[in-house]
């Protein structure tokens, strides 16, 4: 593909996981624009942290759990994961409760990077 | 500048769906170009002939369809949402469709902007 | 960049974290319930105020007039839906909801 057909495009996932359909379908979205080779960040702001939260069992809800989606994520070439520093502290998390690494950053630096972005887009 | 326009949320229930259609309508009176409105999440239901609103409300499927007719804007739905909502051909308003992400993704490259409405 | 926020900030805290994010030169634009924020008086017009230092704020008028907010903060502009197109045209877009 030449390269300029490639936008970057940062998803941001703000949601909790399974309360509501949109980091499952933004997970589609993304992996379906890695496909296309696009670059691709991924950003975790507010809640969207939970999305990340290892030890999740969704066998008794009855909803197919995506966890482990997030970690074949690597493998689809998406290596950008950041994560909102302010979002994991204030949830009382650290990186060691998280599924994949990801970069731990400042709004400050999150936000200049959406600056830099083709397209941003909220699940 | 070419624009191209996600929508999120379904008809009636959210105000997505209207100030989306206000900010298409506003776009293209100033003589831009909206190229496509892509549908995913519930933003799919936005499409369904079926909805039958009372007569004095607007109608949010054939608006989108008229808006597709009169100003070439592709109107479609991602189809992996469709399939969960129950949204297939035979209930597609006039003038519009169902597509994969990849659409999504083409509308991305094609266009100046990705304006995105939601909930 | 152009950050839309639809959301009451008595709801949600998407204002306060948008706000979080904001890059000297980007614009903020309150639609939908988004617009409560801006009315006068309110307990968020210090917050308005604040991003005010470095970005420039709209809020979008027939949202305004469809909730009957008719004293908005001062300083914040008012623009109809073309404002907003011309807004987009001006600015990347980053939609928070």
């Amino acid at each position: 593909m030449a390269d300029d057909n490639i936008r970057k495009i940062m998803h941001v996932m703000r949601r909790a996981p399974h309360g509501t359909i949109y980091t499952y379908e933004g997970l589609e979205m993304i992996l379906i624009m890695a496909a296309y080779e696009q670059d691709i960040s991924v950003v975790f702001i507010g809640d969207g942290v939970y999305a990340l939260k290892k030890g999740q069992d969704t066998t008794g809800i009855g909803i197919k759990g995506f966890a482990k989606t997030f970690m074949a994520l690597d493998g689809y070439d998406v290596e950008k994961l950041y994560v909102d520093r302010v979002s994991l502290e204030e949830r009382g998390l650290t990186e060691g409760d998280l599924l994949v690494d990801v970069e731990v950053m400042d709004a400050s630096e999150i936000g200049r990077l959406m600056t830099e972005q083709d397209a941003v887009i909220h699940h | 500048m070419n624009i191209g326009i996600l929508l999120k949320e379904g008809p009636y229930n959210h105000q997505a769906s209207d100030t989306a259609y206000k900010f298409a309508e506003a776009a293209i009176a100033m003589g831009h170009k909206v190229d496509a409105v892509f549908l995913y999440n519930d933003g799919v239901t936005n499409v369904t002939r079926l909805m039958d609103p009372p007569q004095d409300d607007r109608h949010i499927a054939r608006r989108w369809g008229e808006l597709s007719k009169n100003h070439g804007v592709e109107v479609l739905a991602c189809i992996a949402a469709s399939k969960r909502r129950g949204i297939s051909d035979e209930v597609l308003v006039e003038g519009s469709g169902i597509t994969g992400l990849g659409t999504l993704t083409d509308i991305v490259i094609r266009n100046d902007r990705l304006v995105i409405f939601g909930d | 960049m152009l950050h839309t926020i639809n959301k009451s900030p008595f709801e949600t805290s998407t204002m306060e974290t948008c706000s979080r994010f904001l890059q000297p030169g980007d614009a903020v634009l309150f639609i939908e319930d988004g617009v409560y924020a801006a009315q006068e008086g309110n307990r968020f017009s210090a917050d308005i105020r604040s991003i005010m230092e470095k970005s420039n704020v709209y809020a979008l008028r027939p949202d305004l007039e469809a909730r009957g907010i008719d004293r908005i903060t001062e300083g914040i502009g008012v623009v109809d839906y073309q404002g907003f197109v011309s807004l987009v045209e001006e600015h990347q877009v980053n939609s928070w909801f």
